[in-house]
């Protein structure tokens, strides 16, 4: 217990809980309607945009995250467009977009700085990677995301649900999804160097899932979605400091073995 | 006819990009009325859809959409797979009816919820309130979309193929539903259909369109017309085979 209280003394590891946490609640709760609307890759998508515009920012000398955020909100954006017109699949242009973006990025580094390490801790995350402006900037999107579900839960049911009969009856639906996609955005940019492009989906997918297994009533699963990830991203952060493993890959454990239980439990 | 216009086209061509499907479209619902949109697959059914729910300007002409200008227009979509598995109660999903009356929505009112309560003894399933929506059965769950038609409109239902997917048992069930809002609630029902039968048998008005020509009449009418008596004898072929 003592051991696990004294990473704390550490200040990288108090900003990596701090970003961590948020992230992971933001993630989870944004995972449910972006799960129920089958977009659940579009965080995989997302990543890998966010790993292609690191790369051009850092052979550009940018900031690394003021450069990718605008890039990856214009992707969801995107995304959302393409998928709505029906003449690609969501799927296929999440696939299309994701394949791209890797490997403009894995160009761009090659050309310039080669496979360093640094490529290495975008790809799998690092916990070193958290510095002040993020922990600033997680509060504000987890302010953010967390207003939007309290205050606009009805309706972000009522576009989960079913689409067409909400546009029907004046919700304005395109403004939500907007919203949706915009915040996940944020949330992968922000998680993405710590969790690594390769795993950040995983935040959004798992806890909607586990939560799916157990619960029937929708705001249940919201609520729960969002504690379960909370708590396996606290154990995967234990875990990679005791076993000086990986955090992202940690974490990722932890979302899988709360998916088992939750799926042995909702069998009963 | 007495009664209120709900929904008008008038002189209305409705098609993609400047390609009509269907021109000088001219039609009316009243309250209380049951109307029964036929025609073959990309005859523009479901445009026609669009433009009536307003999602989609026509290409010309105007659609009066007045039900809908009252908060009056209560629809019924087709399922799409992701609904089937969908975790949330009953009572959730006939809640969302509401969402339409305008203003902030942070909780349902007690009115609401007893409003919602009274639309699922209505349609039979108040039983079935606390349950979870993808362990309903197909003809329970439009059932329970029906019900949330209802919290959003009593005058005008519109429903798009409502009777896809469901057996014979729950089909017949739901006619007999729409029957009784239409026969003792009064509400007016629009409902696009491939089942020719059902809506000679159930309907008050035919509203059939195809391949740029279109017709609009009671059920007698439209089995004296081309259009029905060959849209017929091709059903009674195909029923044959």
């Amino acid at each position: 217990m003592s051991l696990l209280l004294s990473m704390f003394a550490y200040p990288f590891i108090v900003r990596a809980f701090v970003v961590g946490a948020l992230v992971s609640l933001c993630a989870a709760l944004l995972g449910v309607p972006l799960v129920l609307k089958r977009y659940s890759m579009i965080g995989d998508g997302l990543s890998h945009v966010s790993f292609g515009a690191l790369a051009v920012a850092v052979a550009c000398g940018f900031a690394p995250l003021w450069f990718s955020l605008p890039v990856v909100m214009l992707a969801a954006f995107l995304l959302l467009r393409i998928a709505e017109s029906a003449r690609v699949s969501a799927d296929a242009a999440i696939a299309v977009l994701s394949a791209s973006a890797l490997a403009v990025g894995v160009i761009v580094t090659s050309l310039t700085t080669g496979m360093t390490t640094d490529v290495d801790s975008y790809m799998f995350g690092s916990i070193l990677a958290m510095s002040r402006s993020d922990v600033t900037l997680s509060v504000t999107l987890a302010a953010c995301v967390l207003a939007l579900f309290v205050a606009f839960y009805h309706q972000l049911f009522a576009v989960t649900f079913d689409e067409s009969f909400s546009r029907a009856t004046g919700v304005p639906v395109g403004m939500y999804k907007t919203l949706l996609s915009l915040l996940t955005a944020l949330t992968v940019v922000l998680g993405m160097r710590m969790m690594g492009a390769m795993l950040i989906s995983s935040l959004v997918i798992f806890p909607a899932l586990s939560a799916m297994r157990l619960f029937k009533r929708f705001r249940s699963v919201v609520i729960f979605a969002g504690a379960l990830a909370v708590v396996c991203f606290c154990l995967g952060l234990a875990g990679s400091y005791l076993l000086s493993t990986p955090v992202g890959a940690t974490v990722v454990v932890c979302d899988l073995a709360a998916f088992l239980l939750c799926a042995a439990l909702g069998r009963r | 006819m007495d009664g209120q216009i709900l929904l008008a086209c008038r002189d209305v061509s409705l098609g993609y990009e400047h390609k009509p499907l269907l021109e000088h479209l001219d039609f009316t619902v009243w309250s209380g009325d049951y109307v029964a949109v036929l025609g073959e697959n990309g005859s523009g059914k479901s445009t026609l859809l669009k433009s009536l729910l307003g999602l989609t300007p026509p290409l010309a002409g105007t659609v009066y959409r007045n039900a809908q200008k009252k908060g009056e227009l209560g629809y019924l979509p087709q399922q799409t797979p992701a609904q089937r598995d969908f975790p949330a109660t009953v009572e959730e999903v006939v809640l969302s009816g509401f969402l339409n009356r305008k203003g902030w929505h942070f909780a349902y009112t007690g009115k609401e919820r007893s409003e919602a309560l009274m639309h699922l003894g209505k349609l039979g399933i108040l039983e079935l309130r606390g349950k979870c929506y993808r362990e309903l059965s197909g003809g329970q769950q439009q059932r329970v979309l029906l019900a949330r038609a209802l919290c959003a409109a009593k005058e005008l239902l519109i429903l798009d193929e409502p009777v896809t997917g469901l057996d014979p048992a729950a089909t017949q069930d739901l006619y007999k539903t729409l029957r009784y809002l239409n026969g003792r609630e009064g509400v007016a029902i629009l409902m696009v259909t491939h089942d020719v039968d059902a809506a000679l048998r159930e309907a008050k008005h035919i509203l059939h369109i195809g391949q740029k020509r279109w017709f609009y009449g009671t059920a007698e009418e439209y089995l004296r017309d081309e259009s029905g008596r060959r849209f017929d004898a091709a059903r009674r072929i195909g029923g044959v085979l």
